[in-house]
């Protein structure tokens, strides 16, 4: 059974389909990145996952549970599944430390001093335990980036969602956030990554989706979808993105 | 202006203060309780049953569309009569204060959540917050913090405001003054004095709005 299975997803703001029968999973371990062009759903698609984003048609689970079931408990799902924004979605009224024990204090129930050791933990692992004081308007945006993925990793999730988490970075910084989520990938970590960093997925995904207008155009393994030839849209957006 | 005799109100200064302790009392009375209605009405109208949300909408609507004093007549007279036992003029205008406030501090709390990205709110519910931690621990302490400056000078426009329980009898500052001036008949100087006391308490609120505002930007 894999950790998270999709199964003809559909989803409509008002007469406009955003999702199209979207079916596809991931393997505990697995590194999954979804691409695709602007306003083809790709965001959508992974929100779907914890349940940040209704959806109408279809059935998606995670670690068994189904999320579009009104008799699930999502804060206690998504307690489970670690996710990292665009726009990192600190919260700028507390301090770094203060950001990664927020929830492992109201949802884990964890002690004030358990979570303060695991969040020094995480900030030292992310390279940031100097800045554990500070707050998040202080940081740059690669190292508030980092925070975030701290942050996530502080519930021990079974699995993180990665929301195009080097699109609101300044380019010298990328490099720092993908080194710290290559290495989580290293290790073992179940992720789903919305990017349009190939080099990052030629390194270390195992899988490649291709999303075009709410509809999953591509589902490979990374082998297949940068050295075999893929569909025209597919190949018209590599072409687009890897010319620079 | 030689006539004018301004020892009247050192010696009305103690009759002054007690006059001037209904008025801030009731102030700050009226701040908490009208703050804490407001956020649940704000949460009303704000969540995702209709049927809330409308209540709370005619809530707000009817109070604001209803002048202040009008309101501090009915409860005069309401309270006692739901009760059934006289309450005193101070809780009827207590309650009326509250409840016209809250109809005013629920729009401006709701702009203020409002205001709030829904980056935010969704990076809340993606560790696992439950709405009302998400709520208590995320949203409204950036909300306060956007809406703070509008917050204060609404309940300065209240404290002035309080001068109109002088209709029910309640013996607060202005009431207190306006005693002293007829007893006495030193009108001018009485209604002088009330006058740059509320232009001094008010321009003092308002600079330390500022104040603050400068010392906690809005934004991030």
């Amino acid at each position: 059974m894999p950790m998270i299975e999709m199964k003809d997803v559909s989803k409509w703001y008002g007469d406009f389909q955003v999702l199209d029968k979207c079916t596809t999973s991931v393997e505990k371990g697995e590194v999954v990145v979804v691409c695709g062009p602007s306003g083809s759903g790709k965001s959508t698609l992974i929100k779907t996952v914890n349940g940040l984003e209704p959806f109408q048609e279809g059935i998606i689970s995670v670690d068994k549970i189904m999320v579009g079931d009104s008799e699930t408990d999502l804060p206690k799902l998504r307690s489970k599944i670690g996710m990292v924004f665009q726009n990192f979605e600190l919260f700028p009224h507390l301090s770094i430390i203060e950001n990664i024990n927020l929830a492992q204090l109201m949802v884990l129930k964890r002690s004030i001093e358990d979570s303060k050791k695991r969040s020094m933990e995480l900030l030292d692992r992310v390279g940031l335990v100097d800045q554990a004081e500070k707050f998040p308007a202080e940081l740059s945006g690669g190292q508030q980036q980092r925070v975030a993925i701290a942050r996530g990793l502080a519930m021990d999730p079974i699995a993180m969602l990665f929301d195009e988490p080097t699109s609101a970075l300044d380019p010298e910084m990328i490099n720092e956030v993908l080194e710290v989520m290559s290495k989580l990938a290293v290790e073992g970590m179940t992720m789903m990554v919305v990017t349009h960093e190939m080099g990052f997925a030629r390194r270390v995904a195992h899988r490649v989706i291709f999303m075009d207008e709410g509809r999953i155009e591509e589902d490979c393994t990374k082998d297949e979808f940068f050295n075999t030839d893929r569909g025209d849209r597919a190949q018209e957006f590599l072409s687009k993105i890897l010319t620079h | 202006m030689t006539d004018f005799d301004f020892a009247i109100i050192i010696k009305s200064i103690p009759f002054l203060l007690e006059g001037m302790w209904v008025s801030l009392l009731l102030t700050l009375l009226a701040i908490t309780g009208g703050l804490i209605l407001g956020v649940l009405l704000a949460l009303c109208r704000l969540a995702p049953y209709t049927w809330l949300s409308f209540a709370a909408g005619t809530y707000v609507n009817f109070f604001r569309s209803m002048p202040l004093i009008l309101i501090i007549f009915w409860f005069y007279f309401l309270v006692p009569f739901i009760l059934g036992r006289p309450v005193g003029s101070f809780y009827s205008v207590l309650t009326a204060f509250v409840m016209f406030e809250a109809a005013y501090y629920c729009e401006i709390i709701r702009a203020g959540i409002q205001s709030v990205r829904t980056g935010q709110v969704y990076a809340g519910q993606a560790l696992g917050l439950t709405y009302a931690q998400n709520m208590r621990f995320v949203v409204l302490p950036q909300a306060f913090r956007a809406m703070m400056p509008i917050l204060l000078t609404q309940s300065i426009i209240m404290f002035q405001d309080t001068s109109l329980v002088y209709v029910v009898g309640l013996r607060d500052f202005l009431v207190a003054a306006d005693i002293v001036a007829n007893r006495d008949n030193r009108l001018m100087e009485m209604y002088m004095t009330v006058a740059i006391v509320y232009f001094a308490l008010c321009l003092v609120g308002q600079l330390g709005i500022h104040k603050l505002q400068k010392k906690f930007p809005t934004g991030r």
